[in-house]
């Protein structure tokens, strides 16, 4: 199986170095019967690789200590719904998936997109292979997953007990399938630029994969918030860390492409900058997959060991300067068809929105690449914290959501002082209402910024709502069906437009719940014994009594928690903190049990309001003389005597507590970051959903329409429309 | 205005706005930051200066009611090596233990480096890749 599973890898380089090949020379000599084949590699790579990974899932499935991986990250006393989750919790694995991802992304595309773009397409084919190879080459020479352990051991080390959550299963792949599908526009921008066709053609073939970029990504960052919120020990959702910023700063400038691309569609202008903002994020894109997997930056999430640094290095090199070269010597073809003829016009509004997104991409990029940056001028490693990431980001942030408002209320071209009034008299109306409302609780006056953001996000609301109902009551006066029937024909007549607005709603909600977290949170940390309370915003917490339980897995150390306000009851939580057994005999036999990894089961009560987060870290310290004494007592005693003897040291922490030290945190709004993150989704959701069939109809009439003469070599069977 | 002059001054004007957010973006960062150093390097750094230590931590880490006792040393250096001791109160991430490498921002104040409240940052365990704690 290891060497099957490395053939697929050897076959797979081999693969993608023919394609690639066989894709450029043959649209360079005009030879169909090549770029077939190029594409045909791109098939047959994913057929390659899935096996590949199929063969190392099942090793981990099967827990077959020969594979060294399986050995080292899971182990038979592993679910199995966590042994097939532990395959991406190393290197290795994670590069296989990434390249499978992608080999299947770019399978879809080609098989949709056929021959229509011609020579653009046999581009594209190549850049994908090429992405591939990188990744296909780094899996079987330098982080191969297939290595044999000799002699194979008895029993793995299980998977990392932090990555044995639910959110596993879907966390990693949701971001790997985000950044692979971020390549995607990238490929066919490299191959509109390199073939001088830089009209909207290839725009409409990747819109929808940027789309998916975007809304896998925004899967991913949005899950990985919520992990760290409600499971792990430190009571924040977001922390500026290295990699998260790397996931943010593609969905950004996805985010400003997804809008700019309709300025071009339109009316022909932004060219270049549409151009750019793709290859910036497919260039992000691997920058991301780079510092997450190479391990150059300081991060909580740096997993790896940096042996790819150099060729990652090299690669991302390559990727800049080409793409920058690329955009340059095409500058030509890239001139605006049109000019903005107002500022008070929708693609005015998008050009802001693009340069805020941008801006707050390059922000977020130069704060993450600090202490790269600053070793190269100063010779010391220095970097800036959240403090420095909120100055700017939250100023931008409140724009944007202003933005995402005006946005839907001006039409595309010009709109008069007069139909402005009409259309904003409303919605701003309804945003003052709020701020009046809003006055009256007490302590927002002194959150200026807070108080601009829910006045901004209310605008938002109304504004959409306006425009919907504008919609619908077009669609009565002409069809006369009920205001239902009418809205579900709206907008699934015009998916892109409804779904776009649905999002816009849904980040409203999101930032309104951003902001009321943060500026509006309470935390203590305050060190208990059973029978204490402390106060917090309002609520009593009283640590009721300890609790201790001891599972196949782990040792949990816990309180039981009243919380209440105002002297009612409001919820029981049970914080606890899980310690995993240490596979290092160094710690004793009784020792080890207390010592391995240890995680924080977060105590939470969510609700709409706030929610009260409880997290609890028991101070073993003084036990340690009786673990000590243990150790040495029961050395040689039995498996069954040592479990007993640890049972009973967990009766006694129970027993006899001692004090333990809680955070407590009250925080307004989270669940609103949640509830606005899913109707973004949805939103994402009816804008990807492909249109119907008679919809599709039309736009293939539309495209063989469009098909024009005159094109270079291929011409003939590129232009027949599919 | 003429098309021509109302481009250059758009264009003054966005490449204004672009170096201005530029320019304080490099000074804030410059001045807001705080170094990177090494135990060895942060045994003799003046009091009251915040300085990102990133180590290795020692054996031996206590508790003394709510502030984390610690020492730590060089990241790669040898078990002999030179190391600080740090009093450290907030969160705790859940990988911190003996042998994990920790980056936390600390001033001097006397002979030991106090942490900055809730920056202390464990690194996800890459205990399996490098060798560490097996």
């Amino acid at each position: 199986m290891l060497i099957a599973g490395r053939a697929c890898l050897f076959l797979a380089v081999a693969l993608c170095v023919y394609g690639a090949g066989a894709s450029i020379v043959g649209v360079r000599t005009g030879r169909a019967d090549l770029t077939a084949s190029g594409r045909r590699a791109v098939y047959a790579l994913a057929l390659v690789l899935t096996l590949a990974f199929a063969i190392l899932e099942g090793a981990f499935l099967r827990s077959d200590f020969t594979f060294r991986l399986v050995g080292t990250h899971s182990s038979t006393s592993t679910p199995a719904f966590y042994r097939a989750t532990a395959v991406w919790s190393s290197q290795e694995g994670s590069l296989l998936l990434w390249v499978w991802l992608l080999s299947l992304w770019s399978s879809l595309v080609l098989a949709r997109t056929g021959r229509r773009l011609g020579d653009v397409t046999a581009w594209a084919t190549a850049v994908l292979l090429v992405f591939a190879g990188f990744f296909a080459g780094l899996t079987a020479f330098l982080a191969n997953p297939f290595q044999l352990a000799s002699p194979a051991p008895a029993e793995g080390v299980g998977l990392e007990p932090l990555l044995r959550h639910p959110s596993m299963m879907v966390h990693p792949p949701m971001l790997y399938s985000g950044y692979t599908l971020c390549t995607i526009p990238f490929a066919f921008a490299v191959g509109a630029l390199i073939t001088r066709r830089v009209e909207a053609d290839w725009i409409g073939a990747v819109r929808r994969f940027a789309l998916a970029a975007w809304f896998f990504l925004g899967i991913g960052i949005l899950l990985g918030a919520r992990w760290s919120w409600s499971e792990l020990g430190w009571g924040g959702y977001w922390a500026w860390d290295p990699v998260e910023n790397a996931a943010l700063m593609p969905w950004l400038t996805g985010t400003a492409f997804l809008h700019s691309i309709m300025v071009q569609q339109r009316r022909g202008m932004l060219k270049t900058w549409n151009a750019s903002l793709v290859l910036a994020t497919g260039f992000l894109a691997i920058l991301g997959t780079f510092l997450v997997r190479s391990g150059v930056l300081e991060s909580i999430h740096a997993f790896g060991a940096s042996t790819l640094g150099i060729p990652f290095l090299t690669f991302v090199a390559l990727l800049a300067f080409g793409s920058i070269w690329l955009v340059l010597s095409r500058r030509e073809g890239l001139r605006s068809e049109h000019r903005i003829d107002s500022l008070l016009s929708r693609e005015a509004v998008f050009v802001l929105n693009n340069l805020v997104l941008v801006a707050l991409c390059f922000v977020i990029f130069w704060g993450t690449f600090f202490p790269l940056i600053s070793e190269a001028v100063t010779g010391t490693r220095a970097s800036v914290g959240p403090p420095w990431f909120d100055r700017y980001t939250v100023p931008l942030a409140i724009v944007l959501v202003l933005l995402s408002g005006v946005g839907p209320l001006v039409a595309w071209r010009r709109v008069t002082p007069a139909g402005a009034r009409r259309t904003f008299l409303a919605p701003v109306a309804f945003a003052l209402a709020a701020v009046a409302a809003l006055l009256v609780v007490p302590g927002v006056v002194a959150r200026p910024a807070a108080l601009l953001m829910f006045a901004f996000a209310a605008f938002v609301l109304a504004a959409v709502a306006q425009e919907v109902a504008r919609g619908v009551r077009v669609r009565r006066a002409v069809s006369h069906e009920r205001a239902p029937v009418a809205l579900v024909a709206v907008v699934r007549r015009n998916r892109r437009r409804y779904g776009g607005y649905l999002v816009h709603v849904g980040m409203a909600v999101l930032f309104v719940g951003v902001a009321g977290s943060t500026a509006f949170q309470h935390m203590r940390d305050a060190r208990l014994v059973p029978g204490q309370s402390a106060r917090l915003d309002g609520y009593d917490v009283r640590y009721v009594r300890a609790t201790g339980q001891l599972s196949s897995e782990k040792i949990s150390l816990g309180a039981v928690l009243e919380v209440r306000r105002g002297g009612r009851l409001v919820a029981t939580l049970r914080p606890s903190r899980g310690y995993y057994p240490s596979s290092d005999p160094g710690e004793g036999p009784i020792g080890r049990f207390f010592d391995g990894e240890s995680t924080s089961e977060v105590g939470l009560r969510a609700g709409a309001r706030r929610d009260v987060w409880t997290s609890i870290q028991p101070d073993i310290g003084p036990l340690r003389r009786l673990i000590d004494d243990a150790n040495q007592r029961f050395a040689t005693s039995s498996a069954n005597v040592q479990a007993l003897v640890v049972a009973g040291l967990v009766a006694h922490y129970e027993g006899n507590p001692l004090p333990a030290t809680f955070r407590f945190i009250v925080s307004p709004l989270v669940e609103w970051i949640w509830f606005g993150g899913l109707v973004v989704l949805l939103g994402g959701l009816i804008a990807i959903w492909p249109a119907a069939a008679f919809a599709q109809a039309r736009a293939a009439a539309a495209r063989a329409v469009r098909a024009r003469p005159g094109r270079r070599r291929g011409a003939a069977d590129a232009a027949a429309p599919v | 205005m003429n098309p021509h002059r109302k481009r250059t001054t758009r264009l003054v004007v966005s490449l204004t706005a672009a170096l201005l957010l530029a320019a304080a973006l490099v000074y804030t960062s410059f001045s807001a930051s705080s170094e990177a150093r090494t135990p060895s390097q942060l045994r003799d750094a003046p009091a009251g200066r915040a300085y990102q230590l990133t180590g290795r931590v020692v054996p031996g880490y206590h508790r003394e009611g709510d502030v984390l006792v610690f020492r730590v040393r060089d990241r790669n250096g040898p078990a002999s090596a030179p190391t600080v001791p740090v009093r450290y109160a907030g969160a705790v991430p859940d990988p911190f233990r003996q042998g994990r490498e920790v980056i936390v921002t600390v001033r001097r104040r006397g002979a030991v480096f106090v942490g900055e409240k809730d920056s202390l940052v464990t690194k996800c365990p890459s205990k399996f890749s490098d060798g560490q704690g097996r």
